[in-house]
């Protein structure tokens, strides 16, 4: 099945496409060149092969089993988002685990074991059990979705994931009544993490973050593998991560091992160290301000020197037709 | 020997800025060189002043007067990338947007501790000439002994910028400190002693 979650903002699915490869190959190829060879592809072929420095469909065997039926541009970006170039998305990231610089994630995950993996789904749960990624997914076909991705910093970037609804997992193990929030859970292993060797972290390791039941059975949230049509690369938090797009993107968990039902709001990494800068929510919204700076407006990536991107923040991201009703009734400046 | 000594660090404090430039230039600052440059001139700043400071310490140490003759050099770098650091601010990250440059002064504390450090420094570097050092007379040490404060307030700017890991501010903040005790008189009259003045005999 594939979901449509289509809104006035969101374009047809092919028109995108030839855009955003030139913008993917912009720096590598001569720019008319590349866009008319891209555009020549068959869809399915090109929606992979959209992205340099990218091995199409390469990951493992649980991955390529599922490449040939991936469902591509199941969701699209808006008429302005450009897909991020996929050297910035995979060089660009906070993933404390392996360091603090932005930097660091691409040079020190590598030595990240990722296989094998297994996920623990436990708490309020008819069905309990331990997971590897294959059983994860299921039989759920892998969907492409282009995500914005709204990052508390200010900036931004757009990505093409490829996951499962997260709530088709959730359905299979069977919450029970009880079941109201979802906490998730990083991986803790320092000898592979130096990030978790410092002295000197705020984050209490293991990460974690947690959803409502509502939000993580919300059609947008992704229990993602994959980006750019290939298996996640390690600093972005292979083998599977979470994406829920109208939150900023600490609420995204990476390399996540365990995923726990429960019957009352989690502790969350962040709003742990400083409540007052990082709700449990953290919505994108524009009209709340980190008290460190604004969220009106956000840096969409790469920029450059001559142009900082500057472009307005949307309320939950640009999600808003999507996600709003879940609020409904709540003060986000409270809940925020 | 002199000259070359002073062109030597003058040539030194180049380097920061022209490999950060170059980085960016050639596609390696990432994909948000502004930022990229942001935190690198900051951090640049601060090291600058560090080395300023320990300046001072060295001279009564070795008893060589080079490193009197580029403290003021080397202050007014300090005060240059700070500067570049706040243009980058003011270019890249506010987009030369004024209102949100006023909102942040108002509102935001790490803002605040950042600029009041930058007014110092640039009391400093206007009265860092021999026609202030003059006109000053003994206020001038005065003035100058701002420095500290402006280094705290550095650190304390720094500090609240601090997202998850505090290991590297507290490399700088270890230096600072240490820095700070060499001038508690006791030890400065120590450190002065180790070679002592020629012409001074040593005494028992
Ligand atoms: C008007 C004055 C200033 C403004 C507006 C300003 C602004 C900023 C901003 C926006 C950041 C980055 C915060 C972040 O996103 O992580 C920062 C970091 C920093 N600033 Fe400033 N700053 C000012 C003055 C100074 C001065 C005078 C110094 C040093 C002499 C300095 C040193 C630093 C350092 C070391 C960092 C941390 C860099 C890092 O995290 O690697 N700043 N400042």
């Amino acid at each position: 099945m594939l979901i449509r979650l289509r809104d006035r903002r969101t374009l047809g699915e092919n028109d995108v496409t030839p855009e955003a490869i030139y913008h993917a190959r912009r720096r590598f190829m001569a720019g008319a060149a590349g866009l008319g060879m891209a555009a020549a592809l068959p869809r399915g072929a090109l929606a992979a092969s959209n992205y340099d420095e990218v091995e199409e469909g390469s990951g493992p065997p649980w991955f390529t089993r599922r490449f040939d039926n991936v469902a591509w541009q199941a969701v699209t970006a808006g008429a302005d988002d450009t897909i991020t170039p996929y050297g910035d998305a995979t060089h660009y990231n906070n993933f404390y685990e392996f360091g603090t610089d932005k930097r660091d994630p691409a040079e020190n995950a590598g030595q990240l074991t990722t296989e094998p993996w297994t996920v623990e789904v436990d708490g309020e749960v008819g069905r309990p059990g331990t997971f590897d990624v294959d059983q994860l997914l299921g039989e759920h076909r892998l969907e492409e979705r282009i995500y914005r991705l709204r990052c508390v910093e200010a900036w931004s970037m757009v990505i093409p994931w490829l996951g499962v609804p997260l709530a088709d997992l959730l359905k299979r193990v069977e919450p029970t009544s009880k079941a109201k929030f979802v906490r998730f859970q990083t991986l803790e292993r320092p000898s592979e993490m130096p990030g978790q060797r410092s002295r000197f972290a705020y984050i209490d390791w293991p990460y974690q973050e947690g959803l409502r039941l509502d939000e993580a059975m919300h059609p947008l949230t992704l229990l993602t593998v994959g980006m750019y049509g290939r298996s996640l690369p390690n600093q972005n938090g292979a083998p599977v991560r979470l994406v829920v797009p109208w939150k900023y993107g600490f609420k995204s968990i990476k390399s996540v091992v365990r995923i726990s039902l429960v019957e009352d709001q989690p502790a969350t990494a962040w709003s742990s160290i400083n409540p007052r800068e990082y709700g449990f929510y953290s919505n994108v919204n524009p009209d709340v301000d980190h008290p460190r700076w604004s969220q009106a407006r956000e840096r969409r990536l790469p920029n450059s020197l001559f142009s900082p991107n500057m472009i307005d923040t949307q309320m939950f991201n640009g999600y808003e037709d999507q996600v709003a009703s879940l609020y409904s009734g709540m003060d986000l400046q409270k809940y925020y | 020997m002199l000259l070359a000594w002073r062109l030597a660090v003058f040539a030194a404090a180049l380097c920061p800025f022209a490999w950060y430039a170059w980085q960016v230039y050639s596609g390696n600052g990432g994909p948000e060189p502004g930022q990229y440059l942001l935190l690198n001139f900051g951090v640049t700043a601060l090291i600058l002043l560090l080395v300023t400071l320990s300046l001072t310490p060295l001279m009564k140490l070795t008893r060589w007067k080079g490193f009197a003759l580029v403290r003021r050099q080397l202050g007014l770098w300090t005060f240059s990338y700070a500067v570049l650091h706040l243009l980058c601010y003011l270019l890249f990250i506010l987009g030369l947007d004024f209102s949100a440059l006023g909102d942040d002064l108002v509102r935001r504390p790490y803002i605040i501790v950042g600029f009041a450090a930058l007014l110092m420094l640039l009391a400093l570097a206007v009265t860092s000439n021999r026609y202030a050092m003059k006109r000053l007379g003994k206020r001038w040490k005065a003035l100058h002994r701002m420095v500290y404060a402006a280094l705290a307030l550095v650190l304390l700017h720094f500090f609240w910028v601090v997202r998850a890991d505090m290991g590297e501010w507290l490399n700088y903040a270890l230096v600072a400190a240490f820095l700070m005790a060499l001038r508690i008189p006791v030890v400065s009259r120590r450190l002065s002693r180790v070679r002592p003045r020629r012409g001074v005999a040593r005494r028992g």
